[in-house]
């Protein structure tokens, strides 16, 4: 039992050093910025909702959330929608230049989102794409597939072959065989690549501020304007930093059950 | 599995060629482009080969951010693996306190990477955060503004705080995967506990540490707005890394076609080292 009880000690160490920077946050959004400038308090002694208060009632701050939100939500679409042919054509035939391909779109995850900078910057404004939500999502879905792809080629090799064959025997098409059967079996994974999806979208800034200005502003770039001639909003800028950290909650509520297999991109 | 040979797979795989084409290889080539172009306006443009190329590696902003990167990557997989298993290893293994523990350590990987920064930037200052708060009044000198070392353990701090929770919840994937019976069978022979880490666990986790080395180094090696909302790549330059030399350059002063040679260069060394990472993991591997 003993060592048992070290391992919990353990655990609880690091999930406390996780959480406590996140609780100061927390702490600092229900504070008045005078309690905040003032003497340090474990926690709000003058409990206030006024920090939350100015980003419901203000369009330009919840639209940023809005903005966000559809962008990401664009995004995890075209990933899944493109990604998932794919992913089984890799798991399941040969076909000439499959390795090369296949590696190809991995490389695109490898680059580094500031090298695309001023490039996508010209090539969405020569479109006329720049300040859309369709130009940010397109812009993740370059760093969203690849990993969409080779997760669900994880998943997708741990399916075997005879369920694919009987279904033909039975006389399924190809389209009525991929939706109907295969996709409600490889679920979890599904689930999966759209948390991977999210998680690089929602928490990415560099590119989603480049291309956007005013109509499709994230969250993440509004948040800068806290620092005003008066110094910085302490308290409203927590109380925005608080609320980008509830979507993600939601997320991972949702596919906690899958994230063990998940991780390892379907490959344990 | 035996796979069977069929052009026709092209066509399911057209749509992301499609895609990636439109927003990688285009791109891509305007990079190259502009790398052997001196640009002066739309009409105007001279064909200077390698000379951005030469004028870049000899930047010294170029070689010092380059070798800070290196340092922080290295610094980087150095403590997150490492925590990252034992964590895993920490962690119980059925029950609701497992999926309380995988949501817990998952939360800091949602947090958008800014507000990553803020809550560091917050958290460190000496006058309002708990952590700087709580350093100085045990008599520490501690200030991330002015002081680079502080400014550099402060960035560490945050990006293990902020990864370390990704190889954790991997390598706990790569646990789960293994069966009972090695355990049983490890019992019978009576293994220390290093023993079955050593020969069963560290093995089985081989696969789940590929990817996450991989993802780590890629993703360390293109930090860009956590450290520069944290510190904005100060004091002085000392925490300035590629990305954000990169960005001053190409937007800040607009030196499209050095920043253009930079951007390809820097592209190519994280694939290099990535590729180099790859082959000598699955070299190990097939060696045993």
């Amino acid at each position: 039992m003993n060592k048992q009880t070290k391992k919990k000690l353990g655990i609880s160490a690091y999930i406390f050093f996780v959480l406590l920077p996140i609780y100061w946050l927390l702490n600092m959004s229900f504070k008045s910025n005078e309690e905040i400038l003032g003497t340090l308090t474990l926690w709000p002694e003058n409990f206030t909702f006024d920090n939350y208060a100015v980003i419901f009632t203000d369009p330009t701050w919840y639209m940023g959330y809005v903005n966000s939100m559809l962008y990401v939500t664009m995004n995890m679409v075209i990933t899944l929608v493109v990604a998932l042919p794919a992913a089984y054509a890799f798991s399941r035939y040969k076909f000439t230049g499959d390795k090369h391909l296949f590696f190809w779109l991995l490389t695109n995850r490898m680059a580094p989102p500031a090298v695309f900078l001023l490039p996508f910057f010209q090539l969405y404004s020569s479109v006329g794409l720049f300040d859309t939500h369709l130009a940010v999502a397109l812009a993740h879905c370059l760093f969203s597939v690849p990993l969409a792809v080779w997760i669900l080629e994880g998943f997708m090799s741990g399916v075997p072959r005879e369920i694919d064959e009987t279904a033909y025997i039975d006389g399924y098409s190809f389209h009525k065989f991929f939706i109907k059967i295969f996709l409600p079996m490889i679920g979890s994974g599904i689930g999966v690549t759209a948390f991977f999806s999210f998680m690089f979208s929602w928490v990415e800034l560099l590119l989603a501020r480049t291309l956007t200005s005013v109509e499709a502003k994230p969250i993440a770039a509004i948040m800068t304007r806290t620092v005003g001639a008066t110094g910085i909003d302490w308290g409203v800028l927590s109380a925005a930093g608080v609320l980008t950290i509830i979507p993600g909650l939601l997320v991972i509520w949702f596919v906690r059950n899958h994230v063990a297999k998940g991780f390892a991109l379907g490959r344990v | 599995m035996n796979k069977v040979e069929n052009n026709k797979a092209w066509f399911l795989v057209l749509p992301v060629v499609l895609l990636v084409a439109f927003s990688a290889v285009v791109p891509l080539m305007t990079v190259v482009n502009y790398s052997v172009q001196d640009i002066f306006d739309v009409n105007t443009a001279y064909f200077v080969g390698a000379e951005w190329y030469r004028e870049i590696l000899q930047d010294p902003r170029l070689q010092d951010s380059l070798v800070r990167q290196f340092i922080f990557s290295f610094f980087v997989l150095l403590i997150e693996i490492p925590l990252g298993i034992a964590v895993a290893l920490m962690m119980p293994t059925k029950g609701r306190g497992a999926s309380l523990c995988l949501i817990l350590l998952a939360i800091p990987l949602l947090i958008p990477l800014n507000v990553v920064g803020t809550i560091w930037q917050v958290f460190g200052r000496t006058d309002i955060g708990l952590f700087g708060w709580a350093l100085t009044s045990i008599g520490i000198d501690y200030n991330y503004a002015s002081n680079p070392i502080d400014a550099w353990f402060t960035v560490l701090l945050m990006d293990v705080w902020h990864w370390t929770s990704l190889v954790a919840l991997l390598c706990y994937s790569g646990l789960r995967a293994i069966p009972d019976a090695y355990y049983q069978a490890a019992s019978i022979d009576r293994a220390s506990g290093w023993a079955i880490f050593r020969y069963i666990q560290l093995p089985k986790l081989q696969s789940v540490l590929v990817i996450g080395v991989l993802l780590r180094f890629m993703d360390s090696f293109m930090i860009y707005t956590e450290p520069f909302v944290l510190t904005g790549g100060g004091p002085g330059n000392s925490t300035t890394f590629l990305s954000q030399t990169l960005t001053q350059m190409a937007i800040g002063q607009f030196d499209v076609g050095p920043a253009a040679a930079f951007s390809l260069i820097y592209f190519l060394i994280v694939l290099l080292v990535s590729w180099l990472f790859f082959t000598t993991i699955s070299h190990l591997d097939k060696a045993k």
